[in-house]
């Protein structure tokens, strides 16, 4: 793949070159292949899916279920498992509230983690409302499932287990053949939130026991607003639909499906199924080069999350003694993430990484850096050698820098919260 | 989110960054904030034998507001007498550098990091910490 279009582009009524893009965690530009692809589902071919009487409806139709076989193929599944969704929060709402709402009267617990995605925490908490129990089972300090604490908390009224596949904030790998093994003996559905893992890491339902998996569209290089959710025949997983209407995706998923982003959905599944042993390989080469620039120059930088379970497109490190957003700032030409409390409305620290028991301090200074298909080498070494400079500089203007390399222990001072 | 002007030149050219013997006995040191907020600031004063301030230094570890900020104050401490260094109102520092209202925090640290140097430099010289004017 060679680098797309945008690189040489400016900004909109400047002439600054646009940042270099680096949060490949946030979303992915479409693949132009993909793009190519959906073309025709916009003009010639606009028909709509679900009409039987005419070849507008047919062809239309066709694009749908030839996406809906490439999405199957790439995690083992059958395509009839698959129920195309607004995106991978749809999923997950689905999955999780019509899951529990369906098998109500028999089980009403849910197992989740407290690093989960806003859309699983938010879902669950809302459940609880409604009368449901949720377990929210802490992490280990790399960021992965203790499968004894998980193995505890599912008892006989444990309807479904919700664990993703990988993080989007630390990108570690969970172990999902054991947390499926797990909950296939005890009885609980699994469901896996994989908007972070789907095509970019070896997944299959059968071996890995998953009985719902979310799918997000424009995190794997295709168009936002489109999502999937797999759903297990046999045996069969039953639920409550969101969305009422004309009946569409088997009764789960009312609403005439958006043909051109189902073909761009499935497009860009099947890129990453012909191309992910080589896509992983190019990353991995690209993670390790910006790591090492970075050590060499950089003393006390820390990997958030677990140094091997985890995706290569992803790394989250912490700074020592330079603040996120001073950082951030610092680098506005590279499009970064920061966990930072100052770059979203509250104040707090990233929750994940408090989660993870990195220290309030350290979570402060943590930024995201995501690698993708269109990073090239060049574009690694460019933002290595501005964080790098950046973090200098800074650190020259940091009191706790400046104690720490007089020796002082930062934590035998009495800080003033405020 | 956007940095007004005067926050992006503070914080590409910060003024007076660095460090005094804070044993000076001619030196004032005010460390607020703390590194589990996301904001510390140390601002230094040194108080000539009028009673004048005749520098100041900052070192601040926090976002490009809280940067700004301090860096701002070490040039307004300048030439002023100690009651008219402490007299500076962190409305007046929001106010100068446009800070967003989730911002505002910055400027009062910056404030509180005038009155801890002022109150440090006073402790040294025997007097007793003046109560803060309210």
């Amino acid at each position: 793949m060679t680098g797309t279009a945008q690189k040489d582009e400016r900004r909109a009524g400047t002439n600054e070159p646009r940042p270099i893009y680096l949060d490949y965690q946030a979303t992915t530009p479409m693949d132009p292949r993909v793009l190519e692809a959906m073309m025709p589902y916009f003009t010639e071919r606009f028909g709509n899916p679900h009409s039987r009487n005419h070849l507008h409806g047919w062809e239309a139709e066709e694009g749908v279920e030839k996406a809906r076989a490439q999405l199957a193929a790439v995690i083992g599944a059958d395509e009839r498992e698959i129920v195309f969704t607004s995106g991978a929060t749809e999923s997950n709402n689905l999955a999780i509230a019509g899951v529990a709402r369906f098998y109500k009267d028999r089980r009403n617990h849910i197992v989740t983690l407290v690093t989960e995605h806003k859309c699983v925490l938010d879902t669950c908490r809302h459940l609880e409302g409604e009368g449901f129990e949720v377990t929210y089972l802490p992490v280990g300090k790399d960021g992965l499932v203790e499968l004894a604490a998980l193995e505890a908390a599912i008892g006989e009224r444990t309807v479904l287990v919700s664990i993703m596949g990988v993080n989007n904030e630390i990108g570690v790998i969970q172990p999902l053949a054991e947390i499926g093994r797990l909950c296939r003996a005890k009885g609980a559905f699994f469901h896996t939130d994989c908007a972070q893992a789907y095509g970019k890491i070896p997944l299959d339902v059968e071996a890995m026991n998953i009985d719902l998996m979310s799918i997000s569209g424009h995190k794997i290089y295709g168009p936002k607003g489109i999502g999937a959710l797999y759903v297990r025949r046999k045996p069969r997983v039953r639920m409550q639909a969101l969305i009422h209407g004309g009946g569409q995706e088997r009764g789960m998923r009312s609403g005439t499906l958006p043909t051109p982003l189902c073909v761009g959905l499935g497009e860009a599944a099947a890129i990453c199924q012909r191309e992910m042993a080589q896509e992983t390989a190019r990353l991995e080469a690209l993670r390790d080069r910006f790591l090492s620039r970075i050590n060499a120059r950089l003393p006390e930088v820390f990997m958030n999350g677990d140094a091997t379970n985890r995706i290569p497109g992803n790394l989250n490190l912490s700074f020592a003694y330079v603040e996120g957003e001073g950082l951030m700032m610092g680098i506005k030409d590279l499009s970064v993430s920061s966990g930072s409390a100052c770059t979203s409305a509250s104040l707090e620290p990233s929750y994940v990484l408090r989660a993870l028991g990195v220290e309030e301090e350290l979570a402060h200074t943590s930024l995201r850096i995501g690698f993708g298909r269109f990073t090239t080498d060049a574009e690694v070494d460019y933002a290595a050698d501005r964080i790098i400079a950046a973090v200098q500089k800074l650190r020259e203007m940091s009191p706790l820098w400046e104690m720490a390399q007089a020796g002082i222990d930062l934590k035998s001072i009495q800080w003033a919260a405020h | 989110m956007a940095y007004s002007d005067k926050v992006v030149d503070h914080y590409e050219n910060p003024r007076n960054v660095g460090a005094f013997d804070k044993d000076d006995s001619a030196v004032g040191t005010g460390l607020v904030g703390a590194p589990a907020c996301g904001d510390v600031m140390k601002l230094q004063i040194k108080v000539g034998a009028d009673g004048i301030i005749e520098d100041a230094k900052f070192k601040t570890f926090g976002c490009g507001s809280a940067i700004a900020s301090s860096s701002l104050v070490t040039e307004w401490v300048k030439g002023k007498s100690l009651d008219e260094a402490a007299s500076i109102r962190n409305t007046q520092i929001a106010q100068h550098l446009a800070l967003p209202p989730v911002k505002i925090h910055c400027s009062v640290l910056a404030e509180d990091a005038i009155k801890a140097a002022i109150e440090d430099y006073r402790s040294k010289h025997g007097a007793a910490p003046k109560a803060a004017n309210s």
